[in-house]
Order: structure tokens, then C-alpha cells, then sequence
């Protein structure tokens, strides 16, 4: 399709529902059953099975319409992850369950996969799910779970045969988070906020037609989200000077008082690594356009952490005795937010939450390995923990 | 300033441009041969030259066809640079094929057009006489003069040469036969320098005084911008021959590419030279697309990166090698020689940050 065909559609569309008089939610659905929300996926499942590279036009058609949005900030791990991988591992009767109210925003999305002793090594988690009847029970207790306060559905990895070793005995699910079995307890951070949580399921019960994908295949499904996990973290599309590079350039800016030769080097540095980055990301967009999210996703995010970081902690410096005040919102109180948002708050919430971006979603470290092994193809780390069954694994 | 839309993968046509480029200098430009050059042997340049410039008709890429050239692009010759510096091909195509061209592309006069189409032909070389670091027209005064550490001038039958006139800065083409070029004993040998000593006064105007500076700062940015590009294959180069060789290499029983500390730096390097190959290629397609403030931009941005990139690249190729990439045999020091010699060439990373700076209100 071409984009002046994706733009007629759009144009058809919005004729059809204006949106000055279509209750906003409505809108929303009569977009995605228009094929108009994620143009890539099939058609029927809201998309017109289209080149990915359409999307942004699309976006742009119904921003510029002034048309409601699906608060895809609020839902980012909805969209950016389970969305895909329900897509690529569901039945079609998944599909239609999940997708719609997913994209429409009626159901938030969190990720149940890290554990207090399976971080990196996911693959050796041990939250148990063992079936019973039609439903699979589940215990144990998971991490670093960004908004699981206001999530509906979680997706989730569990272990459902530990006599074998570890990355053969899991088990992916879609897991609701109202059960009575799932207590979420906020988990503060550094910044002073609770974005994160730690979730406790105790005989969670789920549904063996909520299992995406095999038994015993989770650990092939929880790649896939983590690839596009990836690309979604260090992918998005951007302007030049978007992102953070825009808001430590405005602090540059604002502050000529402060300004020496050292400072402006260091900044043009993270200006020309900043728009290098933005360059690899659209060229990883082109390459996406025709495949998959490979492991080349990996290294975007490790550049996007180092560069956030960099970037927040010379803002600081750049505002002088301003950078040692934490003052918006309620300074160190602890809050809930309503979505991750890097570049929200104050100089000082910047700096400190851009720590987690070199740990968030696969630390650098890991990331180094897996640019290393399957984009390079060096020798996989030495593992002793590989063939052994998971109960036997010391711990 | 939001940049434009560019392709930054190669197309159908960019792909056989590559393979044949790369198909040709792997049969004929080995590094046992290249490396001769450090030893007085600099035989390999014309017959690689004459291949590349006339047979397979890439002198002529940016020339248009109305002058007698290929009608591409920038485009196309940053491809072709990319491969050359993978292969640290000793070739004139940066200094007579992009900046000379350049230069007179900006205005040519009769004289002017009649040289691009020997240039575009392969039949003539031409070299701009300005040291290898300028990045603004440096014109000489009226009367013989030396110009030091010009690369390009060697290989060339035509030197550009600018000169300080009353009603501006015109070009002039010297005969390379009424210069004497004197070669110098040069970091990389495989773009030797020479000192050029020579009368402006001997030359035919090819550029008109109220062009000629505007003509060699934008043959000046125009080598910055592709000159990237040969940096990205000088990168790769080191990239994926050391990766290789990490592959091989046992120590204490195993493949030393397994150990964590070596697979790190080479994730880190695999990282910057696929930011280094976007950053190239956009810079090629503005020039391309002629938009003068975002080539500028763009320009600095990948002269920024991938200098001092390339460098990096070719140091970690001889420190994770060991002791054979301290070797005379081993072709890695023609890569590091060629990367540090380009990140001084055309301005260093420093000066491009700070003209970007300068656009960018920062």
C-alpha cells in the first residue's frame, strides 16, 4: 500500500467518524476494526497488514485530526511488548480477546518476569505454575514490576518443569492482574517515587487458554518480548534535539552564565552521538520495515543508556547551584506515577532515573554479551548451569 | 532542522555498485601490495587508478552527464568509499574524483567544464592545492609559492589551485609538468602528501573569481562529508578482522573471543560503527539531495563521529590482535595509519563540533 493510499483510508475514516461528534472510546474501536491502529498487523486484528514504515504517517494523519489517543504512554508495555508477541504466539482466539481492549487502552499491560534471584539470568527464575484441571496455579514472587498499581493483565514467565534444565521449563502466560492472588507493593526508588513494584502471586489461577504459546516454550516467547522490548526502548522514532539531547540543549541555552568551553565540547559530544543515534534508529526502523526486531536492537539501547546518562548528569552541571535543588512536584515524597516518563520532573529526577536505563530491560552488561554472540557470534559465556535440570542448580 | 528522509541501507543499485568495487579490489588490491608503498614502491597506484577511474567509471560519479560524467550522486560515491577504505585502496578518487570535483562542479568556466570531462573520462587527475587539514580556502598570492602536505598532488596531472584576486578567490588548473612536487615521507603512504611549489599564473581560470571561495569550502565539505564514509570501511575492516580473529585465537585452553573483557570492547566498537555507517550515509544523502544548511549539519555531525571512530577502531584492531598487530606483515597498521592521517584530514572532530555548535545555536 502507499502512503497516499494509507492517507486516503485515514481521510475516509475520519469522514466517516468525525471527531468532533464520536464518543472518544467508540473512536477508538471503529479505528482498530478499520485496520488503522497498528497498520502492520493482519487485517481484523487492527491493522491492514501494511509495511510498519506506515505507521508514523498514519499517527500523524489522526494527531493532526485531533483524534483521541489511546494513551499509548499509560500502556507502553502493552503495546510495545505483549502486543507483539501475543500477536506472533497467540491463538486466534487470544488474538480477539486481548488485542483490542489492549490498543483501545481498556486494559494496561504489565511485565511479570524478573524475580529478587533471577535478574539477568532470567531463565533461572522460580515462580511454579502447575496445572490443575484446566487452570494452572501459580506461586512466587516477581520484580521490578514497572506499573503493576494500575495494570489489568500481566504477562507473565513461570516455571512449569523444574527435571529439566532451565530454559526448557518455562512456560509463558497472560495473567490477570485482578486475581485474588496478586498483591502488588510498591517498590521506591532512588528518584524518591514508586514506578516499580514487587508482585507476590500466591495460587494465582490461570486459565490453560491464557498459556501463549507451548508448554515449555516460554523462554522462546519471553525473547521475543525482550527484542522488541528493546527496540521499543531505544527505537522510537525522534526528531532531531528530541528526547533528552532537546532538554539539556534548552538548559545550555537558558544558561549563558554558565557557560565554558569545557561544557559546550562535552555537550556538542552527546549533540553528535545523540543524532548518530537518532540516524541508527531510523536506519534500525528501515531495516524493520522488512523483518523482525533482531538482536541489532540490543545496541541501540545500550547507546541510549550511555547517552541519557551522560546527557542528565551534564544538565546538572550545566544549571549551577539550580542543579542541586529538587523542588518540583513534592521533591523526595513518595508518589505513584501514572507512567514511566524520562523526561519528566525535574533536573535531579532526570539524573537519578536515567540510572535504570543501563538496567531496565537487560543490563548494558548483558546487552554487551548478546550483541557479542548473536550479532558477532564470539563464544557464548562458559556456563555450568546450562544442561543441568533446574532443581539441581545451587542456589 | 528536523533532517530529512535519506535511505540508510543500500539499494539494489548500491548493492551491485558495491560488489563490484569490492570484487575489484579484492583481485587487485592485496595489503602485500599495499603495504610496498611505505617501502618506495608505489607502483600499485596507477594501475588500481586507471581500473577504478576508467574502466569501471567511477571518476565520473558526481559529474553530471551533461558534462560528460555518470550522473550519480553522492551517494553512490560514498559506497565506493567505504569500500576503498576498507581495502585502504591508495587512490586519488577522495581528492581528484570528490573535493577537485567539487570545486569545479561549484562554477565551472569553458576551461572548467572541459577538465570535468577529463576527469569524469578517467583521462585526467586533479588535486586541490591546499594542505590536507584546510576546511576554508587558504588562496595563495600572486607568484611562486609552496603549499605544504597536499595529498593527492602525486597522482594528479592537474593541480587546483585558489588564488587571492582582487574581485575574490578564483581557482586556477596548473599543469602538474610546471609545478614541483616534492613527496613527502607521509603517516599514511597510502595518500601520500607532497609539498607543491609552483606560479599560480601559470594556470587557466576554471572557477571564476565570485565562485572560487564558495567553490573550494564546498569541494572542502564535500571531502568532510565522504570522507566519513571511508572512515566507516577503514572500521569495519578493523571490526570484523579482529572479531575473526578472536574467533581463532586460543589462550589458557579456550577461544580468547569468549572472554567477557574482549567481547565487551568489540559489542562497544560493533555499536559505534553501525551509528558511524548511519551517520555516513546521511551525511552523503543530503549532499545528494543539495539542501546547503542540512549537508552542513550533517557533514560535521558524521566528520565528528566517525574520525575519531575510525581511529578507535584500527587501535583496538592492533591492541586485540597482540604482538602480530604490532607487526610489519599484518595490515593492520595501514589502517591505523589511514585513520589517524583522515582524522586530521579536512578538520579535526574538535573544529567540526564547533562549527556544529555554531549552527545549532549551541
Amino acid at each position: 500500500m502507499t502512503p497516499e493510499e494509507i492517507r486516503g483510508r485515514v481521510e475516509e475514516f475520519l469522514a466517516e467518524h468525525p471527531v468532533a461528534t464520536t464518543e472518544p472510546n467508540a473512536f477508538l474501536h471503529a479505528r482498530y476494526q478499520a485496520g488503522l491502529a497498528w497498520v502492520a498487523f493482519p487485517e481484523g486484528e487492527g491493522g491492514l497488514g501494511v509495511s510498519r514504515a506506515l505507521q508514523p504517517l498514519v499517527n500523524d494523519l489522526f494527531e493532526a485530526a485531533g483524534a483521541p489517543d489511546n494513551n499509548p504512554r499509560r500502556n507502553g508495555i502493552g503495546l510495545g511488548m505483549a502486543a507483539p508477541t501475543i500477536l506472533a504466539y497467540g491463538t486466534p482466539e487470544q488474538r480477539s480477546r486481548f488485542l483490542e481492549p489492549l490498543w483501545c487502552g481498556e486494559e494496561i499491560w504489565c511485565q511479570l518476569f524478573s524475580e529478587p534471584g533471577a535478574g539477568s539470568d532470567l531463565a533461572g527464575l522460580a515462580t511454579r505454575a502447575v496445572l490443575d484441571g484446566d487452570e494452572w496455579v501459580v506461586n512466587g514472587q516477581k520484580v521490578w514490576t514497572s506499573g503493576a498499581h494500575n495494570a489489568d493483565f500481566a504477562i507473565l514467565v513461570a516455571r512449569t518443569d523444574p527435571d529439566v534444565p532451565k530454559h526448557r521449563g518455562l512456560t509463558y502466560f497472560l495473567c490477570d492482574m485482578h486475581d485474588p492472588g496478586v498483591e502488588v507493593r510498591p517498590l521506591r526508588q532512588i528518584t524518591g517515587e514508586a514506578e516499580f513494584n514487587e508482585v507476590f502471586l500466591t495460587d494465582v489461577r490461570i486459565p490453560d487458554a491464557h498459556r501463549l504459546g507451548a508448554v515449555g516454550q516460554g523462554w522462546e516467547v519471553a525473547n521475543a518480548t525482550l527484542n522488541n522490548e528493546r527496540v521499543a526502548i531505544g527505537g522510537a522514532a525522534m526528531p532531531r534535539e528530541g528526547g533528552l539531547l532537546g532538554v539539556v540543549a534548552e538548559s545550555w541555552r537558558t544558561h549563558p552564565e554558565n557557560h565554558t568551553p569545557e561544557l559546550r565540547d562535552r555537550l556538542l559530544r552527546l549533540w553528535v552521538e545523540s543524532e548518530v543515534a537518532r540516524l541508527t534508529g531510523a536506519r534500525l526502523r528501515q531495516k524493520l520495515a522488512v523483518g523482525q526486531p533482531g538482536p541489532e536492537g540490543s545496541a541501540m539501547k545500550l547507546t541510549f543508556a550511555s547517552i541519557n546518562q551522560r546527557l542528565t548528569g551534564l544538565d546538572l552541571e550545566l544549571r549551577g547551584e539550580e542543579g542541586l535543588r529538587y523542588e518540583d512536584g513534592d521533591g523526595w515524597a513518595m508518589v505513584r506515577p501514572e507512567h514511566v516518563d524520562f523526561a519528566g520532573r525535574d533536573a535531579v529526577y532526570r539524573y537519578l532515573r536515567a540510572k535504570g536505563n543501563s538496567i531496565e530491560g537487560g543490563t548494558s552488561e548483558i546487552l554487551r554479551n548478546i550483541v557479542a554472540e548473536r550479532v558477532l557470534g564470539l563464544p557464548g559465556e562458559h556456563r555450568v548451569d546450562k544442561d543441568v535440570a533446574w532443581k539441581e542448580i545451587p542456589r | 532542522m528536523s533532517g530529512l528522509e535519506v535511505e540508510l541501507l543500500d539499494n539494489e543499485l548500491d548493492a551491485d555498485l558495491r560488489a563490484t568495487v569490492r570484487s575489484f579490489l579484492s583481485e587487485r588490491c592485496d595489503p602485500t601490495q599495499v603495504v610496498k608503498a611505505y617501502d618506495g614502491d608505489s607502483s600499485l597506484t596507477p594501475v588500481l587508478w586507471k581500473g577504478l577511474a576508467a574502466e569501471l567509471g567511477l571518476a565520473g560519479l558526481l559529474v553530471p552527464e551533461s558534462y560528460g560524467g555518470a550522473g550519480a550522486s553522492a551517494r553512490e560515491a560514498a559506497v565506493v568509499l567505504e569500500e576503498l577504505g576498507r581495502s585502504v585502496a591508495p587512490v586519488p578518487f577522495l581528492t581528484s574524483a570528490v573535493v577537485a570535483t567539487s570545486v569545479l562542479l561549484a562554477a565551472p568556466t569553458e576551461k572548467g567544464v572541459e577538465l570535468l570531462g577529463g576527469l569524469a573520462a578517467g583521462e585526467r587527475t586533479a588535486a586541490l592545492v591546499v594542505p590536507l587539514t584546510a576546511t576554508t580556502a587558504q588562496p595563495l598570492e600572486p607568484g611562486e609559492t609552496t603549499v605544504r602536505s597536499v595529498a593527492g598532488a602525486l597522482e594528479a596531472d592537474t593541480l587546483l589551485v585558489p588564488v587571492a584576486t582582487p574581485a575574490g578567490v578564483e581557482v586556477r588548473a596548473v599543469s602538474a609538468d610546471q609545478a614541483t612536487i616534492t613527496p613527502v615521507s607521509s603517516l599514511d603512504m597510502t595518500r601520500q602528501l607532497a609539498d607543491v611549489r609552483l606560479d599560480p599564473a601559470a594556470g587557466e581560470v576554471v572557477v571564476a573569481a565570485d565562485h572560487g571561495a564558495d567553490g573550494v569550502r564546498s569541494g572542502l565539505l564535500a571531502g568532510a562529508a565522504l570522507m566519513a564514509s571511508e572512515q566507516v570501511g577503514v572500521a569495519q575492516w578493523c571490526l570484523t578482522t579482529t572479531v575473526d580473529y578472536l574467533k581463532v585465537r586460543r589462550q589458557f585452553g579456550r577461544i580468547v573471543g569468549g572472554y567477557q573483557a574482549l567481547k565487551h570492547r568489540l559489542a562497544d566498537l560493533y555499536t559505534s560503527v553501525e551509528g558511524a555507517g548511519a551517520a555516513a550515509r546521511y551525511a552523503a544523502g543530503a549532499l545528494a539531495l543539495g539542501d546547503p544548511e542540512e549537508t552542513e549539519i550533517a557533514t560535521h555531525v558524521a566528520a565528528a563521529y566517525c574520525g575519531d571512530l575510525a581511529v578507535t577502531a584500527a587501535e583496538e584492531a592492533v591492541q586485540l590482535h597482540g604482538g602480530i598487530g604490532m607487526t610489519w606483515e599484518h595490515p593492520a597498521h595501514l589502517y591505523l595509519k589511514r585513520a589517524k592521517a583522515d582524522q586530521i584530514a579536512y578538520g579535526l572532530p574538535g573544529l567540526h563540533r564547533d562549527r556544529l555548535g555554531a549552527l545549532v545555536d549551541i
